[in-house]
This record gives C-alpha cells, sequence and structure tokens, in this order.
C-alpha cells in the first residue's frame, strides 16, 4: 500500500477514468474507440487501484467468480448477437431501420445520433464487459500470485 | 538419416516461402487494388448506419474476425486464471 497522497489522489481519480471508458465504449458507433478500447481504459483504472492499494485490499471488492461470470457473460451476449442475423448471413446487422439504435444517418459527415449503428453499438457494450471482466481478472490473479496471497473460490 | 530429410525438408519449406514472397508479392509503388475500400466508404453509413465506418468495419463486415479476437482473449484470461490461481481446495483444509 502507497502513501496516503497516491491513495486519495487515486481515489479522486479513478470516476474520471471510468466516466471517461464508459464514455468511449458508449459512443463506439460515432468516435473512435469502442468496446476494446474503452475496456482497456477502464482496466487501466483498475491496475491504477491494484498500485495505490494493494492486491489484498482489492480482492475484497473484486471477485475472481464474480469477473469470470461478467467475462462469458459479454462473450455469450456477442454470440447471441451475431447469431441474431442467421436468418441472412451470420453477423447481418438486424437492427437497421429500426427505434432500437436503427436511425440511418445521411452518408457524408453529420453531427451523428446516438441512437444509430444497429446491433454495433450492444457488440461494443458485450465486448467492454468482456475485456473489462477478463483483463482484471488476469490482473489481479497476477498481482495475487506475485504476493503470494490466496484468492477467493 | 532423420536429420538429413529434416534438412531437406526445411530447404524446401524455406525455398517455397521466399518464391512466394518474391513472386507474388505486391509490385513495389503501384496501389492496390481498391474496390473493396470504396464499396465500404460509400455504403457503410446507409448499410449499417454507422457513422464510424471502422465500427461497421469490425463488429459488422468483419464481424467473424471480432469474435476470433474475442476467442483469444477469453482462451489468454482463461489460461491466466488456471496456471496463477492460488485458491486452496475446500479438501486440503479439512
Amino acid at each position: 500500500m502507497l502513501s496516503k497522497i497516491v491513495r486519495t489522489t487515486a481515489n479522486q481519480l479513478i470516476v474520471f477514468i471510468l466516466i471517461f471508458g464508459l464514455y468511449v465504449i458508449a459512443h463506439g458507433q460515432l468516435t473512435p474507440g469502442g468496446g476494446f478500447q474503452g475496456g482497456a481504459v477502464i482496466v487501466s483504472g483498475v491496475v491504477m487501484l491494484l498500485v495505490a492499494f494493494n492486491a489484498k485490499e482489492l480482492k475484497k471488492s473484486l471477485r475472481e467468480s464474480g469477473l469470470s461470470i461478467m467475462e462469458s457473460t459479454g462473450a455469450l451476449i456477442f454470440a447471441a448477437l451475431a447469431f441474431a442475423g442467421i436468418a441472412t448471413t451470420f453477423f447481418y446487422n438486424v437492427l437497421v431501420g429500426t427505434p432500437i439504435f436503427g436511425h440511418v444517418p445521411p452518408t457524408g459527415a453529420n453531427p451523428g445520433d446516438v441512437w444509430t449503428g444497429g446491433v454495433v453499438p450492444l457488440m461494443n457494450w458485450a465486448v467492454g464487459i468482456k475485456v473489462v471482466a477478463g483483463l482484471s481478472a488476469v490482473v489481479l490473479a497476477m498481482a495475487l500470485f506475485s504476493s503470494g496471497e490466496e484468492m477467493e473460490e | 538419416m532423420r536429420k538429413v530429410v529434416g534438412l531437406i525438408l526445411l530447404l524446401v519449406l524455406v525455398g517455397f516461402l521466399v518464391w512466394g514472397v518474391v513472386a507474388l508479392i505486391h509490385p513495389f509503388g503501384y496501389p492496390s487494388p481498391s474496390e473493396m475500400d470504396d464499396y465500404i466508404i460509400d455504403n457503410a453509413q446507409a448499410e449499417t448506419s454507422n457513422n464510424n465506418v471502422v465500427a461497421s468495419v469490425v463488429f459488422d463486415y468483419r464481424g467473424f474476425d471480432t469474435l476470433g479476437e474475442a476467442t483469444i482473449l477469453f482462451t489468454a484470461v482463461t489460461g491466466v486464471l488456471l496456471l496463477l490461481r492460488t485458491a486452496k481446495r475446500k479438501e486440503d483444509e479439512s
């Protein structure tokens, strides 16, 4: 565990890192970024907490079983969305034209609309959940392994 | 004997790869075919309703590739957790 200054700064900073990561995931169909990138941003916040506090403290709030369930859920949602368009082809965008994320933007430069993208925003969320849970589990397992702590079953 | 056969097989493989690189590589200075790029740039917004054309390629046109990417991540996480988990088993404690 590092000094009180580092811990306080990390406590304040994690909010902004989480907000930025969620923004990158949520606007994957409009701006550069997406599920992988936003998930990596959030995991960088988790790593910051892991450095500021130690793995034993973080183990109280993040458990490996929960992270495993989150990662599997993300993967299943992604595969299910891919199979949703199986009537036409695998990975067909079924939601284009529907009210849910289906607004079609004009071709060329336009201001952008959050309700566009079809299944792409939902896939971004699925992949984001998967990346956050998976990489957090990896980092936590490595930290616990090197510090000799025991992980919760 | 096995060493000689292995050496010959290695030379054949290396020669095949070098031939592939030399003979089949794109000629220097000529632009690569761009029909696919033009199609995606022109039609991505209408077909997938995405402003971010890269996201539409990653999750729609080439979604199968992203599925493989997600599988790689899943496999990596599974391997790390299998190797590095330090939890004690229940029957060891009792």
